[in-house]
């Protein structure tokens, strides 16, 4: 365990990150946005939606902080904000996956002492 | 494929994780091996390399207890006071790292609950603050930032996948 290299997350952000990520349309766009920054109208593109519609969605994920827009009037390219996801990403599986590796070494010396212990006491079902 | 439960994590309040896991073993052995220090130096442990060469226990309410982890010259201790012992049910002990990355004490509270000679184990940690409680959620506990950095890859992947 090493000291944070990166501020933690308030539970609201967390929130908003995790609200963002809930929408089909908003994950594609992320996808899209992790090969490099692009405008609305290359945005749109590849969905069956209008510019406006897609607009809607770079507003929740600009509030979640997943991405940000360039100051450029007309274009806006917008990018990928990666440590907010990262953070949100890591944030309880990290964590589960720490604890969940030792208690799988638990599994294994529970089994080794129920032998040696002869205590299997079988579910009686 | 083993049919014990997975390990769930949660947090329910602002200050607390709260662990639930369930183990194909009667509770009295699983407080056994979270409770003898020749048991605990067996599972207790880091990510790959790290060790428990120091594991101290005073098992009594009151009594202290210390662990060192250790993988080459990096050492990493934390202990604290147990405040109430109910074996083998229930374990109240204070937590404090030496190098804490937050301040103040953190409060475990494990309980086994014992079905048809399975135990559940619910582990609530609850922090002196939620920024204390973030901290440690948020610690990269595995292999650092760069490899978080990899899984948001995997993460998007999957998402979209989905």
């Amino acid at each position: 365990m090493e000291p944070l290299s990166y501020a933690p997350l308030s539970t609201d952000q967390l929130d908003a990150t995790f609200a963002a990520l809930a929408d089909p349309t908003r994950r594609a766009i992320l996808q899209r946005l992790a090969s490099g920054a692009a405008s609305v109208m290359e945005l749109a593109e590849p969905f069956a939606m209008s510019q406006p519609a897609i607009s809607k969605h770079l507003k929740v994920l600009e509030r979640a902080g997943l991405i940000s827009r360039g100051k450029d009037a007309q274009r806006r390219p917008c990018q990928l904000e990666a440590a907010p996801l990262a953070a949100a990403n890591e944030w309880l599986e990290g964590y589960r996956r720490f604890w969940e590796a030792r208690f799988e070494r638990l599994d294994s010396l529970l089994d080794e002492m129920k032998k040696t212990t002869g205590s299997t006491q079988e579910p009686m079902e | 494929m083993r049919t014990v439960g997975q390990l769930t994590v949660s947090t329910p309040t602002e200050r607390e994780i709260v662990m639930t896991r369930v183990f194909d073993a009667p509770r009295h052995l699983v407080f056994e091996a979270m409770t003898r220090p020749e048991l605990l130096k067996r599972w207790l442990l880091g990510p790959e390399g790290w060790s428990l060469p120091v594991c101290e226990i005073d098992l009594r309410e009151g009594g202290a207890y210390r662990y060192v982890w250790q993988k080459g010259d990096t050492r990493m201790g934390m202990g604290g006071v147990y405040q109430e012992i109910a074996a083998p049910e229930r374990i109240v002990q204070t937590e404090v790292f030496d190098d804490a990355w937050y301040p103040g004490e953190a409060i475990n509270t494990t309980v086994l609950a014992e079905e048809n000679g399975r135990t559940t184990l619910t582990l609530t940690i609850l922090y002196p603050s939620q920024e204390a409680r973030d901290a440690v959620l948020a610690a990269p506990m595995e292999d650092g930032v760069a490899a978080s950095y990899d899984r948001l890859a995997e993460l998007l992947a999957s998402q979209v996948a989905a």
